[in-house]
């Protein structure tokens, strides 16, 4: 974990990031934009709780969903029973419940899971969140079965007036969760817990022999993570009004995964980035073509074999060409590496789509874009996107060789001027 | 005794059918150091090239053509994906895999749709093969047994018997010494990816008609290969082998039992779980696995 | 009677069927200097394995300060006051040279696994780190990631890692592999100055090193040690000139 000490900046940075949570949904009004600022607001913290996993501990998880969806099982059911009059508790703090029972299913299954390290661990998470999934489905009486346990959100004494009804109200909540949580999750990073997390990372070894016992510290990783991940689940709950067996499935617990990852493992702002990501791809793009998913899949390859470090990366290694006012230079060799690329993905859209409409039964075979319409049955169009696309890696490759060669020259200067 | 017999017999075979499945992960994963999340997504595209050429042409040109094809597009992929992704560490490595399993999921959606296909047990391998005391044997079980064990002991023969199994042996622990004395390591590396999955194809067509054609069907039986590959010891074939046998027996047994148990549950509805309870047990009292060698 | 810091009663270890430490006893007194000399492949590196815990012994006992670690784990020994550094340089490469001694004082400090102390505001902490950092001659580096330190830099930093906790029994293994004629005089005063007071075992093949800081040396061959005494008992030892000399004779006769 890269480790910027920053003074004034700090205060900077952290009231910027309040201001926009503040200040967002002003900017981007509507019901639709409201409930992906909200999904992005609950997969933020659900994100930043993985990387605490995989980003600072070191550990892969195939099954973080156990965590989040317990914890919203558990929340549906406090919230029907508060609903009920069983209990007071106020709806505002319901996210605590979530990430205690997150908590208590993290030292459950942690105690398991952490024993063993590296791709074992990765394993055996995969093989818990496929028996809790499937222990989900066995017990409806608890879990609800197929059609899950549904909820009211609106319960119990309004508080100041707020009585979560209205989706703006329930942005705040989970925006006010979101920054609460973002700042614990990088207090934690900095106590000497996280400092070992880190170390138990890049060397369990060397760890041990300065007194510290790995699996321990692991296991205390994973626990607070799970935390997290309970209020993200409660959070989840209260927008949703629903908990199935979908929260704990294992493509929940892949698509945290693909979120971090997109965003960028090593960085702490990294699943930040990568859950806004995520979530527009998921709803806003779901909304436009069936492929998304084909789309989603092939980013977030090009991402493990192009840019491991995600987006983050990408972003963060300007900035020292930035600070030396280089950055200029590289406009040219991005812009027509960008050009080439959209050149490149028009083609690979026209060729999903058309593939996508040609095997869905009884849908009609012509596509429409841009006013163009385009018959997926005959020849030509296909002959079109595949010369667009193979015209756009072309591109493609002699833009990034232009823009790794003027990069390699700017980093050559900065280490000469360095040195 | 009837019931045991008959159960324990298509116990075997479905052990028999997750060990090629395993064996071929395990072998990837002791040469290459990277775990094919992708094994089973391999598998999966094994049944449908299977089903879609048994329509066309028949049931024996797919045994011999689909395992081809599928070790084909592993040996591509090897050589134009995994390998660039190589330098980024183990981590990468396998999550290159694990997106890859996404595609190859989709990309079966677009051809062959969402629902199952109708691959079938071909007319000549269906019917009784024995009979224990009222029960018939089918047929098409006997040549899962008999294709599975065929397969599994060439796999061995190429291995310990021809010179490039032995180069590939070596390059198992000493990839740089092999190199060294001139031999294609990364050719090698590429071969034994096609290898495995060429495996894991040709479990698919067996396996593909004698459970389900679906597109779930990676994702549902690729767990259960993680599990055998963490229980019996990651790296050991032994282990796999016997993990294999006593997974497909144990999950034959508990879908066959109806036995009634507490809270309403039945035996049967179990049986999904039963392999990562293992898994847990296991974990809990002897971390390494059955037989473990390599830790991951 | 005051206990041995460090003794090993008839200690074996077997890989398989391979026998590499063949019944060593030894015993090293608190505050000594200790040199293990011996040709290569003797089982110098298992043996300190076997004390600090990475390897489980195949018979034996090995006692710290007059506690029994036989078969404890690493952590479980560092705590009760032995630390050693490796021969191939173990550090964390991804932190910073002061981070890296900082990982090392916190179980020492006191700090255990908390989560609820700010880490940048444990004063003694820092103040351990800075101190161990001017010993180890590295305060000027304090903010370098340790991956792109020199060789020299990275094996002063292990060494500063092996005694930031404090650590009453230091192990060191080739504190100088790889080190020029001047780094390694430097090595060897930081040495000594690192270890005053505490207990110092360490594995050697300069013997310039050795003969300069060692109080007693213990030769090992082939899994045993054929002689301890101080450099003068050492220098006329029959067998030892035997084992050595020997060993010259049979790579003069094979080339």
């Amino acid at each position: 974990m890269r480790y910027e000490p920053l003074n004034l900046g700090r205060w900077v940075i952290w009231g910027a990031m309040a201001l926009v949570f503040l200040v967002a949904p002003l900017v981007f009004s509507g019901g639709f934009a409201l409930t992906m600022l909200i999904q992005m607001g609950t997969m933020i913290i659900f994100a930043l709780s993985y990387n605490m996993l995989l980003g600072q501990g070191g550990m892969l998880s195939f099954g973080h969903a156990v965590y989040s969806g317990l914890g919203a099982f558990l929340s549906v059911h406090a919230l029907n029973l508060i609903g009920k009059g069983a209990f007071t508790f106020p709806v505002t703090l319901l996210p605590l419940v979530g990430g205690l029972a997150g908590l208590a299913f993290g030292v459950l299954f942690g105690y398991v899971t952490t024993r063993r390290a590296g791709t074992t661990f990765a394993l055996i998470s995969l093989g818990i969140g496929e028996m809790v999934f499937a222990c989900v489905l066995m017990f409806p009486g608890f879990f609800g079965g197929e059609a899950g346990v549904s909820t009211n959100r609106v319960v119990g004494q309004p508080f100041l007036g707020i009585t979560y009804g209205p989706a703006i109200q329930v942005y705040y909540l989970v925006a006010t969760w979101c920054f609460l949580s973002i700042v614990a999750m990088f207090a934690l990073t900095q106590t000497p817990l996280g400092r070992m997390a880190n170390a138990v990372r890049d060397n369990p070894e060397r760890a041990e022999f300065v007194g510290y016992d790995t699996q321990k510290v692991r296991f205390l990783q994973l626990v607070l993570s799970s935390f997290f991940a309970g209020v993200a689940g409660a959070l989840s709950c209260i927008n949703f009004e629903i908990v199935s067996a979908e929260n704990v499935s294992p493509i929940r617990s892949g698509g945290v995964l693909i979120a971090t990852y997109i965003g960028g493992v090593p960085f702490f702002l990294g699943p930040i980035l990568g859950a806004i990501i995520f979530i527009f791809f998921v709803v806003a793009l779901s909304g436009f073509t069936k492929a998304w998913l084909l789309y989603l899949g092939l980013f977030f390859v090009t991402m493990v074999v192009y840019a491991p470090g995600g987006i983050a990366s990408i972003l963060l290694m300007q900035i020292p060409v930035i600070r030396a006012r280089r950055l200029g230079e590289l406009a040219l060799p991005y812009a027509l590496a960008a050009g080439a690329a959209l050149v490149a993905l028009a083609g690979l859209i026209g060729i999903v789509e058309m593939v996508y409409r040609l095997s869905e039964q009884g849908a009609s075979t012509v596509l429409n874009v841009f006013g163009l319409s385009f018959d997926a049955q005959t020849t030509p169009p296909w002959i079109g996107f595949a010369l667009v696309l193979a015209a756009g890696l072309v591109a493609l490759r002699y833009a990034s060789r232009l823009v790794g060669a003027r990069w390699g020259a700017i980093q050559q200067d900065l280490l000469a001027r360095r040195a | 005794m009837e019931f045991f017999l008959v159960q324990t017999l298509n116990g075997i075979s479905y052990g028999l059918l997750l060990f090629m499945l395993s064996s071929g992960l395990t072998l990837v994963f002791s040469l290459m150091g990277v775990l094919n999340f992708a094994h089973a997504s391999f598998y999966m595209l094994g049944a449908y090239f299977a089903y879609q050429i048994s329509t066309k042409i028949g049931f024996w040109p797919a045994l011999v053509v689909a395992p081809v094809l599928v070790g084909a597009i592993g040996m591509l992929i090897e050589r134009w994906g995994l390998r660039q992704v190589h330098k980024h560490g183990h981590v990468a490595e396998l999550l290159f895999t694990f997106g890859l399993a996404y595609l190859i999921e989709e990309a079966v959606h677009l051809v062959w749709g969402r629902s199952a296909v109708d691959y079938r047990v071909p007319p000549d391998l269906d019917g009784p093969l024995f009979t224990i005391f009222t029960s018939q044997y089918p047929i098409y079980r006997g040549f899962m047994m008999l294709v599975s064990v065929a397969m599994l002991v060439s796999v061995w023969l190429a291995l310990t018997r021809t010179r490039i199994g032995l180069v590939i042996q070596a390059a198992l622990t000493h990839p740089q010494t092999v190199e060294a004395l001139g031999h294609n390591v990364p050719r090698v590396f590429m071969l034994v990816f096609g290898g495995g999955t060429a495996l894991a194809g040709l479990a698919g067509v067996i396996g593909g008609n004698a459970f389900v054609t679906e597109p779930g069907m990676a994702a549902s039986v690729g767990p259960i290969i993680f599990v055998i590959v963490v229980v019996g010891g990651m790296g050991s074939l032994a282990g796999a082998f016997i993990a294999s046998l006593l997974i497909g027996c144990m999950q034959t047994f508990a879908v066959a039992l109806d036995w009634n148990l507490v809270g309403g549950i039945k035996m049967s509805q179990l049986a999904p779980v039963l392999p990562y309870l293992l898994m847990v047990l296991l974990l809990i009292f002897r971390p390494t696995g059955l037989m473990g060698t390599r830790e991951g | 009677m005051s206990a041995n810091a460090i003794e090993l009663r008839d200690v074996h270890k077997s890989f398989g069927k391979t026998k590499i430490i063949n019944g060593v006893s030894l015993a090293i007194g608190k505050g000594e200097r200790h040199a293990i000399i011996g040709p290569n492949g003797a089982g110098k590196s298992t043996l300190y394995n076997l004390i600090s815990g990475r390897y489980p012994l195949s018979a034996g006992t090995i006692l710290l300060n007059g506690e029994d670690i036989t078969g404890l784990r690493p952590f479980e020994i560092n705590r009760k006051g032995l630390s050693r550094s490796f021969q191939v340089t173990n550090i964390f490469h991804n932190m910073s040279v002061y981070e890296n001694i900082r990982c090392s004082v916190l179980w020492a400090a006191g700090y255990r696994y908390s989560f609820w102390h700010r880490v940048g505001g444990l004063r003694d902490v820092a103040q351990r780190a800075e101190e161990v950092m001017e010993k180890i001659g590295l305060a000027g580096r304090r903010n370098v990631l340790a991956g792109t330190l020199t060789y020299a830099e990275q094996r002063a930093l292990e060494i500063g890692i092996t005694i930031a906790g404090g650590a009453s029994v230091i192990l060191l293994d080739e504190p100088t592999a790889g080190m020029s004629r001047s780094e390694t005089a430097r090595a060897i005063e930081q040495v000594r100055s690192v270890t005053e007071g505490k207990t110092l075992i360490m594995v050697e093949h300069d013997m310039g090193v050795v003969f300069g800081l060692a109080d007693r040396i213990s030769v090992l061959v082939y899994g045993e040690v054929i002689a301890t005494g101080t450099q003068d008992e050492i220098q006329a030892n029959a067998a030892v000139q035997e084992a050595y000399l020997g060993a010259v004779h049979k790579e003069i006769a094979s080339a």
